[in-house]
């Protein structure tokens, strides 16, 4: 392999692991918090980017304006979720909030079908973004969201860390996270904190969503159901609950996805079985991930 | 005991179910001039019997063994595929098979349809051993998406293993082999052993696993044993009813056997009440009837001048919304973990009517 076809794929590899980091860890701060796999999240990324979809389509409004709008809408669809499907059941069986979480899912995705209908749009690009932008450096072309997507990540994982560190509201999700009981009885509003952090996990899916449509410009409604199961397993793999964990793992996740394909052509149909792969071995080696801490059973 | 008391009365309704399932089958026209019931009609008993068993067989693990599994789909499509290329003729092979010839022993091999449907289960099964010893190690949501993810690696090596499935091309021209007596005879079957199987000491062993792990292991089961005995049962009748369902639609394809078939299996035993066998029965008879009346909604109708456009992708609109809701305000489901029985009914039906006529006292 050449040394300029490398970079390429390290390139497309940085960018599509910035992407999983970013989708990644909404899943880990619900998981944290609720210890509930909230398959809805993936679902997510398609709302936002229909979202942006229709409002530079149908309503003509400007690019900052539609981004901010996908990022309140969806933010809100979140919150929505968690208040109708999942804090009703907060003191079911977990699987049974599992299932409503599948069923959530499932009722995103067709509601997306009948409104969107079925056939792929192919999503509008800014000028900054087309084909035309790509830069050639050094023999290797890459396309301008390539360096945009890992720095809007880094950015706003410092922005999140800067929340859950030094903030009361942080303070208050690690509480939370932590031991909801306990939080609850010190005084913090449990369900507003829940909330809180819906909001925050699907604004971040939402970023993830718009920029996943620049980076793959052919959106419908079941776009979003791979990129979430992957993103959960990335979670998973970084070490669940834990913010940076997922980051990592979301990186390595993606960076490990396109080097396998680029180095072993056979057997890119298999390119989507391998994260499920990494989540078994994940589960079965070192079930707490690679930053996860270990968590003794209570009886 | 029980067999002496009722066995005529037995023998009565199993004559009666035998006439009708005849009639229904179109066996009598030969016979006695009486037509079969209408294809249609027929098509969605055999589905309704299809999916009764891969919801029976999904409960066995998720509601009374409390392990959840998302990988029914996988087992399915191992079931599917196994039929179809050992029913299959070689001719139709050859046919189907024009990108990469089929690999030489299947090529040639031809079976009957009921040692195909049995092997169709047994390589489910056994698959399904290879996934439950590393996946059974796990509890909970970590189970269910390590199941689902297995389910979709069987479908992509399914997808991309064309000289043994033709990949993504898909297989066409599947005997279609299957009619009443299949399908209802599989569901009764599988119904039958289930309800042996729960009410025996391994259905005890499987429900108190369920209802608490620690306690059933420190009672002295074998956590595992009992938990990959469930997984395989379970997985063996999804490979069966992959195998009818293959037998009966005559084309299948990997597209077919993603996490969406799974869904639609795990809302007929949720809606039917997780731990319950007739719950599951009565809620696959009846989703997969709606699932057709309700096909109504995504046909576009005219009235005359008026055009009312049909919505595609309503119906499972219609079914997650549905499931959400049950999940949400009754997560027991139509029955709970309770079973239907004539006593039972003669109850609720003797409840009935002392209300009624209770209330029939305080207003006169």
């Amino acid at each position: 392999m050449q040394l300029s076809m490398f970079f390429q794929h390290l390139a497309n590899a940085v960018s599509l692991g910035s992407l999983y980091a970013l989708v990644a860890i909404g899943y880990t701060m619900v998981y944290g918090i609720l210890r509930l796999i909230n398959f809805a999240h993936g679902d997510l990324l398609m709302v936002a980017a229909y979202i942006v979809y229709y409002g530079r389509g149908m309503f003509h409004l400007p690019w900052p304006v539609s981004i901010v709008l996908a990022v309140a809408l969806t933010s809100g669809t979140g919150i929505i979720v968690e208040r109708a499907a999942y804090r009703p059941l907060r003191n079911s069986p977990r699987t049974t909030i599992l299932i409503s979480a599948i069923g959530v899912s499932f009722l995103v995705e067709n509601l997306g079908l009948v409104v969107f209908g079925g056939r792929p749009q192919s999503f509008p690009l800014p000028a900054m973004f087309d084909s035309g932008s790509a830069k050639e450096i050094a023999g290797v072309r890459v396309e301008n969201i390539t360096f945009v997507i890992p720095a809007v990540t880094l950015l706003l994982l410092l922005a999140l860390l800067h929340i859950v560190h030094r903030t009361k509201v942080g303070m208050a999700m690690r509480a939370v996270a932590r031991d909801f009981d306990t939080a609850g009885l010190m005084g913090i509003d449990v369900n507003r904190i829940i909330a809180v952090t819906f909001a925050i996990g699907s604004a971040l899916a939402a970023v993830g969503g718009i920029m996943w449509a620049m980076k793959f410009p052919q959106i419908n409604p079941l776009m979003g159901m791979m990129p979430g199961m992957k993103c959960f397993i990335a979670a998973v793999f970084g070490g669940i609950g834990n913010i940076l964990g997922a980051v990592i793992g979301g990186f390595l996740l993606g960076v490990a996805e396109i080097m396998i394909v680029a180095f072993l052509p056979s057997i890119s149909g298999y390119r989507d079985a391998f994260a499920f792969v990494i989540l078994i071995g994940t589960l079965l080696l070192r079930p707490t991930g690679l930053l996860g801490e270990k968590v003794a059973e209570k009886v | 005991m029980q067999l002496s008391r009722y066995w005529k009365r037995d023998i009565v309704i199993l004559l009666v179910a035998a006439f009708v399932v005849a009639w229904a089958n179109g066996d009598l026209e030969g016979l006695l001039g009486i037509p079969g019931w209408q294809s249609y009609t027929v098509r969605i008993i055999n589905m309704c019997a299809i999916n009764t068993v891969l919801a029976l067989s999904l409960n066995l693990v998720n509601g009374f063994t409390g392990q959840f599994s998302l990988g029914h789909a996988g087992f399915m499509a191992l079931g599917a595929y196994t039929t179809a290329l050992l029913t299959m003729s070689a001719a139709a092979k050859d046919r189907v098979f024009f990108m990469t010839p089929l690999v030489e022993p299947l090529r040639k091999l031809t079976l009957p349809f009921l040692p195909s449907l049995i092997l169709a289960g047994l390589v489910a099964g056994v698959f399904s051993l290879v996934v439950g010893v590393p996946a059974l190690r796990l509890r909970g949501d970590y189970l269910g998406i390590a199941t689902l993810g297995f389910a979709e690696i069987i479908r992509l090596v399914i997808q991309n293993a064309r000289s043994v499935t033709n990949g993504a091309l898909g297989l066409k021209g599947i005997p279609p082999v299957v009619n009443l007596w299949w399908t209802l005879g599989a569901a009764v079957l599988c119904y039958l052993m289930l309800k042996n199987l729960i009410s025996s000491s391994y259905g005890r062993a499987f429900k108190s696993i369920r209802e608490n792990e620690i306690a059933a292991q420190a009672m002295g089961i074998d956590l595992f044993k009992h938990k990959l005995l469930a997984f395989f049962i379970s997985s063996f009748w999804a490979g069966v009813g992959g195998g009818l369902l293959a037998s009966l639609l005559t084309t299948i394809d990997p597209v077919q056997f993603k996490f969406p078939l799974t869904f639609q299996v795990l809302l007929m035993v949720v809606l039917g009440g997780m731990g319950s066998l007739s719950g599951s029965v009565i809620s696959a008879t009846i989703v997969t009837y709606l699932m057709e009346f309700l096909r109504v909604v995504e046909e576009t109708h005219y009235l005359g001048s008026i055009t009312i456009p049909g919505v595609p992708g309503l119906r499972m609109v219609i079914f997650s919304l549905t499931l959400v809701l049950v999940v949400v305000w009754y997560p027991k489901g139509l029955m709970g973990d309770r079973e239907l029985s004539a006593e039972g009914l003669k109850q609720l039906l003797a409840r009935f009517r002392k209300a009624i006529r209770l209330k029939g006292e305080s207003s006169s």
